[in-house]
């Protein structure tokens, strides 16, 4: 299914969905996408009433529930102009599987749906697609290598990878360095991980000896769900290596700049 | 053998295979290197090029599917008007009794046969030795397997799952052969083995990869040659087809029959590559005498008649197999049937009855790297998204789950409950510590869990905004 169009988000405001992941457990990321944001100047909301995009119950099947939590959605983000995401997954579940999950016959619901993939961006893409931004013009404290995971949603349901990696390279001080299988799943999945433990467990090992062998210092992914995969296999393997999450990396370089 | 349903053991199934090391070795070993070879003859001019070659194959497909009845019936004419037998079959009993009834008409004692899937769905090699015929496989892959008494764990490559060690004890085993480690001398062996049993054979059984509408021939791939014994040399040939193969035009199997052993073997073209046009023509010197097509059903109508219709256009090339992280970690074994990998998982379900396949749907991350590299562009993740909706529709789910997902939805619908749970989730937290109850201590036996935040974000964005 093709992907609905969308505008120029130049010189509008965004509105943050920042996603439950990063609310409960990743805080600190949100902030770091905020503070990139508001780095190239754009003016930055976040809708309170937001919760979840709904991704678990539509991937194990529960289609109500996916509906229940996309209508909630729907009044969360109701004033938005731009949707921001920083999650190449959540951000498939706005602007592919949001318009698949209501019809015409729908009316206001399918309106609605419509609206949300129209205006969704995830973070890497809003930079550099939809702002047209590769330079942020900041350099990292201390010279560090880079390798990036392309986090499965966001590759094969958006398309992206190209804009980090962007980013990345134009990084004072990173350098950037390749993944064996930078392209193959870690294995998360959602509830996957937790109804095939063992299967998630055994791409997951693919994945963190690749991280070990890889050159790089740090890992740099989209999805805060892969890192924690990734990141709770590497601690539980006594590796040295951690996944970071592209925000935190850029906004790492941007601290270095105020202080 | 006729294959033995166990698609409901898939986590068991799966399991046995972790633990399997020749197994672990060989399947990622062989599922890597047949992804690379693909990714480098699909896209050999450009990756536009190998794009635009797939979606040409998916229209031919597509387009076959959306006429498949009249096309079935054009068929039908132009294969009579070859010299073809044509005969149908609704299920595997009627495709089988029609193969025994073709081998008793002509006075059969030994068969040899190409490499079919369909035929392994149908059983028939096992209906045939019940029968007391003989029947040899003579694909290298197929010969093994059936040597040791197993099934295809990969659509293209049989016996993927094995190391040459392995594949070196089940000949000396199985046929006294002498050992050896070098692997050009086992293939001689082999060859020379199926070569008597070619000289001997009175009925070929083959497959065929497509059948042709307008010209009313069988397309076949092989790269070992056997095929075409097995579809010249005998007295007999039937070939099993599936309805799903049918192909409108000659310029449709000439754009397929490139996408598939590009997407399989990473081959511009397999090494022998034919068309069949029924019997030997009274002026050629060879060729079957009787050349049957059984056109078999077996479940399709009902697929073709469903949101899964789609999934009919598969060619049969094992690239998503080789894609499949899940595959990649467990082989065609686990999945509990004849088809495994992703196109598997969908197939399964929709052949056997999803109460026999529960599993399947869930053996998948959602990754999306089958879809990628499907030469026809089958959309396997909506197709195992959909399944897992049939699955919960039909009160296949663990009522835990229907209840769990029901209370995560009141919880994910206000933003005060939402802040409660994750307050509530971090009290959990540091109550239990490393223990994780229930399912979730599934996530703790091979993965350590990050910390909730003392702050939410939201909280931390209030006081962010209170300060300035």
């Amino acid at each position: 299914m093709a992907l609905p169009a969308r505008e120029s988000p130049i010189g509008k405001s965004v509105s943050l969905f920042v996603t439950c992941i990063v609310d409960m457990i990743y805080p600190g990321t949100g902030l770091s996408v905020v503070d990139i944001l508001e780095h190239v100047g754009v003016r930055v909301d976040f809708p309170p009433a937001q919760t979840c995009c709904g991704q678990p119950a539509f991937n194990s099947g529960y289609r109500d529930e996916a509906r229940a939590v996309a209508k909630h959605f729907f009044k969360a983000f109701r004033e938005a102009e731009v949707i921001v995401c920083p999650s190449g997954s959540c951000a498939t579940m706005l602007r592919h599987v949001y318009p698949s999950l209501f019809a015409p016959d729908d009316g206001e619901l399918y309106h609605q749906a419509q609206r949300i993939a129209a205006i969704t961006w995830e973070f890497s893409e809003f930079l550099v697609d939809g702002l047209g931004i590769v330079d942020l013009d900041l350099s990292l404290p201390a010279a560090e290598s880079f390798a990036f995971h392309d986090a499965c949603h966001g590759l094969r349901g958006l398309g992206l990878g190209g804009a980090s990696r962007e980013l990345l390279r134009h990084l004072g001080k990173a350098q950037l360095t390749e993944l064996n299988e930078c392209e193959v799943c870690c294995g998360f999945g959602g509830l996957f991980s937790l109804k095939m433990p063992e299967l998630s467990n055994a791409m997951l090992r693919n994945k963190v000896n690749n991280i070990n062998e890889s050159a790089a210092d740090t890992i740099v992914t989209g999805d805060v769900s892969c890192l924690t995969q990734m990141n709770g296999g590497l601690s539980r393997r006594k590796s040295g290596k951690r996944v970071l999450h592209l925000a935190d990396v850029l906004a790492k370089a941007l601290q270095k700049e105020r202080a | 053998m006729s294959v033995e349903l166990k698609s409901n053991d898939f986590v068991a199934l799966a399991d046995i295979a972790l633990r399997n090391p020749d197994l672990q070795r060989a399947v990622g070993a062989g599922t890597r290197g047949g992804y690379q070879k693909r990714a480098e003859t699909m896209f050999a001019r450009s990756r536009e090029h190998g794009e635009h070659m797939r979606q040409q194959a998916a229209e031919a497909k597509r387009r076959a599917l959306r006429k498949l009845p009249d096309l079935l019936e054009t068929a039908e004419r132009n294969l009579i008007a070859n010299g073809w037998q044509v005969a149908w079959a609704e299920d595997a009993a009627e495709a089988n009794q029609l193969v025994l009834d073709i081998a008793r008409r002509h006075g059969v004692e030994t068969v040899t046969k190409s490499k079919s899937m369909l035929s392994e769905e149908l059983g028939v090699n096992h209906a045939m030795e019940a029968a007391g015929l003989r029947v040899v496989e003579t694909d290298l892959g197929e010969y093994i397997i059936q040597l040791n008494n197993e099934t295809p764990s990969h659509i293209v490559a049989p016996v993927m799952h094995k190391t040459k060690a392995e594949i070196r004890d089940i000949f000396v085993r199985e046929l006294d052969m002498k050992p050896t480690d070098d692997a050009e001398e086992m293939v001689a062996f082999a060859r020379k083995m199926l070569r008597d049993d070619f000289l001997k054979s009175d009925m070929g059984i083959s497959g065929g990869n497509f059948l042709i509408a307008e010209t009313g021939s069988i397309g076949l791939v092989m790269n070992e040659g056997n095929g075409r014994l097995c579809t010249s040399m005998p007295r007999v040939h039937i070939a099993l087809v599936g309805i799903e193969k049918i192909v409108e035009t000659v310029a449709d199997y000439a754009t397929l029959t490139q996408v598939l052993p590009s997407s399989s073997t990473g081959q511009k073209l397999t090494v022998y590559t034919n068309i069949l046009n029924g019997p030997g023509r009274a002026a050629e010197g060879d060729g079957p005498e009787h050349s049957y097509v059984i056109l078999v059903d077996n479940g399709r109508s009902q697929i073709y008649g469903s949101d899964y219709a789609e999934a009919l256009t598969c060619i049969r090339c094992g690239a998503c197999q080789n894609a499949c992280p899940v595959y990649r970690s467990t082989g065609g074994h686990a999945y509990g049937w004849v088809y495994g990998g992703p196109i598997g998982a969908v197939l399964t379900p929709l052949l056997v009855g999803l109460e026999n396949a529960q599993p399947l749907p869930h053996a998948s991350s959602l990754c999306g790297s089958c879809k990628q590299v499907c030469p026809v562009d089958i959309d396997l993740p909506r197709m195992l998204l959909d399944l897992r909706r049939d699955l919960v529709r039909d009160g296949h789910s663990k009522v835990g789950w229907d209840t769990a997902m029901k209370l995560w939805a009141v919880g994910m619908t206000s933003a005060a409950r939402f802040a409660l749970g994750g307050k509530a989730a971090r009290a959990g937290q540091h109550i239990m510590g490393d223990y994780m109850p229930g399912i979730l201590g599934n996530w703790s036996k091979h993965r350590d869990f990050p910390d909730f935040a003392p702050k939410p974000f939201r909280q931390l964005w209030k006081e962010r905004h209170e300060r300035s």
